[in-house]
């Protein structure tokens, strides 16, 4: 394995403190020859530590694409990707990922499959077999209180509804103890409310742990409410067209989404995605026109 | 007792419809006046079954031993095969087509073959067995195991999960119910292939001894033969499905729902 690895002295001094995630011209192109799709086009990014980014952008922008590029689901066709200053493939941070779809286990109970990456992540792996009726167990037990899942433990999925699915599913990206949060919509599949408390849940996790989160989401409130950060992408192949600091205050409430500013950005935000889709963003059903 | 009792209710009518079955048989053949060597009645099927127990239970041993032992094999190879597949793309495309080209093959037509390596007896008959088995567990378990949701390995995959802990803590359970349907296709299909071979090529088993029968037009025996091999075929797709309700009732418990 011969990774390229990350000097830390790069990204200290004036520059401030290393990128925790680092693309450099990466791009991603599916398929070979004649049917080769470019999804993303040679990209830069920069990720800090405990940053809570956001990326939005039309559907098919490669968005999924590059959280898959940053959980060494995916190698980059051309560039580099740098995970706490390391080529992905030898980085050594924990990582924990959540979908739309929650794809808990059926034949376990919501701690079980909570408990699932302790299972395998080490060092939790190596003391599975002692910790799991002790310490593991009070592990899960907390975390699904902070979920609002508290007392769910011994049921089974299908027991539970979408959205405690969904919180049991954050659970277990978490359990773990992950410096990184990879969120694919994961709160996409919900109602209206189910989503805002999920939005306060984890405002919560993220102010507590400090993790790096990525959160992909078509949700332009979503996406305002809990980033730090925003990034707008184009439509495929993705490049970052916008990249902005959100700098409201914490803890946000849903009332404050109401408010001037954040509409205001909600707008912006909008209307970047409107022009890179290449529409108008007036939806007009006008009969003969394709 | 009150367990047995209750589920006779509840399969009422599936027993009704059983027991029906054999009194019109029993009653048409009286009013019809078949002869015994063309239809024999039930009562003298079991008449049969009685008087020629002792002579029966050798072969009812040797074809259960035969069928189970090739069952067992034939599932290992079968499960073994299944996970291979089913867990990488390149063997599934490369080795299903052969997989389909076997399975096209009547089971009984390798029997002649059978005997000229080993010579009649019980190893044709084992191997009958086990040969009929796997195609139907190879496929229901590469199937199980390939339709994992893909985000699902992602998730495993993020956790730097290794191929073995997914397999072990995900695709194999995941594969059980589709396992356990294999096995009780694949366990009455063990019975063809044993039964199949004794008659062809041996001198043990409920098959020779249906053959000898027949031949002696002892038809009451050769029914008699016919009823231990449906009491045994039935005996182990109830055992089957009973385990299979314990290890895989996630997979059924939507319809627990309904009656609580
Ligand atoms: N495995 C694949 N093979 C070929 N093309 C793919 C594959 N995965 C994605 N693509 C293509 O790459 C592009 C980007 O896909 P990606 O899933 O990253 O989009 P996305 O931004 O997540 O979209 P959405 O918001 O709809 O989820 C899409 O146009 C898609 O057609
Ligand atoms: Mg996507």
């Amino acid at each position: 394995m011969n990774a390229q690895v990350r000097s830390a002295e790069a990204g200290t001094g004036a520059a401030g403190p290393a990128p925790f995630i680092e693309f450099e011209n990466a791009s991603i192109t599916y398929g070979k020859g004649a049917r080769a799709v470019q999804a993303l086009a040679p990209t830069s990014l920069k990720i800090t530590e405990g940053e809570f980014m956001a990326l939005v952008g039309p559907s098919g922008c490669g968005k999924s694409t590059i959280l898959k590029m940053v959980g060494e689901l995916l190698k980059p066709s051309t560039g580099y990707v740098f995970v706490a200053g390391r080529e992905i493939g030898a980085n050594p941070i924990r990582i924990g990922m959540a979908y739309q779809n929650p794809t808990l286990l059926p034949w376990l109970n919501i701690r079980d499959n909570v408990m699932l990456p302790l299972k395998i992540v080490p060092p939790f792996r190596q003391a599975f077999r002692a910790k799991r009726k002790g310490e593991f167990r009070d592990r899960v037990e907390a975390l699904l209180k902070q979920v609002g899942l508290a007392g769910f433990a011994e049921k089974y999925p299908y027991q539970l509804s979408g959205g405690m699915m969904q919180r049991a599913n954050l659970c277990r990206a978490l359990v773990h103890d992950p410096d990184l949060l990879l969120l694919d919509e994961p709160f996409g599949a919900l109602d209206q409310f189910t989503r805002e408390e999920l939005w306060a849940v984890m405002q919560d996790l993220w102010l507590s742990k400090k993790l790096t989160v990525m959160l992909v989401t078509h949700d332009l409130r979503e996406a305002a409410y809990l980033a730090s950060r925003i990034c707008v992408m184009s439509a495929r192949p993705g490049r970052i067209l916008d990249d902005q600091i959100v700098d409201l205050p914490r803890p946000r409430t849903i009332d404050m989404t109401f408010q001037p500013d954040f509409v205001e950005l909600n707008q912006k935000l909008r209307a970047m995605i409107v022009g890179a889709r290449g529409g108008t963003g007036i939806v007009s059903h006008q009969p003969g026109t394709a | 007792m009150e367990r047995i009792l209750d589920t006779l209710r509840e399969k009422g009518a599936s027993t009704a419809l059983i027991l029906g079955f054999f009194v019109a048989w029993e009653l048409f053949c009286l009013v019809a006046n078949i002869s015994d060597i063309l239809l024999p009645r039930p009562t003298q099927i079991v008449a049969a079954l009685v008087k020629f127990w002792p002579a029966i239970w050798p072969h009812t041993y040797q074809t259960l031993y035969t069928t189970l032992v090739g069952f067992s094999i034939g599932v290992a190879i079968g499960l073994f095969l299944g996970v291979l597949i089913g867990s990488s793309r390149l063997a599934y495309d490369t080795a299903y087509p052969l997989l389909v080209g076997f399975s096209s093959i009547p089971k009984v037509a390798v029997v002649p073959i059978f005997v000229l390596w080993y010579g009649a007896g019980t190893v044709p008959a084992i191997l009958t067995a086990m040969i009929i088995c796997i195609f139907p567990i190879v496929v229901n378990v590469a199937t199980g195991i390939a339709t994992v949701e893909p985000e699902l390995e992602d998730v495993m995959k993020t956790l730097k999960a290794s191929k073995l802990d997914i397999l072990w803590n995900v695709s194999l359970p995941r594969s059980m119910p589709y396992f356990f349907a294999a096995l009780k296709v694949a366990i009455t299909l063990a019975f063809v292939g044993s039964v199949v071979a004794e008659t062809v090529a041996s001198n043990r088993g409920i098959g020779n001894m249906m053959m000898i029968a027949s031949s002696s037009f002892n038809v009451p025996l050769v029914f008699a033969g016919l009823f231990v091999l449906a009491g045994l075929g039935v005996t182990l797709y109830v055992l089957f499905s009973l385990i299979e309700h314990r290890v895989t009732g996630w997979a059924h418990r939507k319809t627990d729902l309904a009656s609580p």
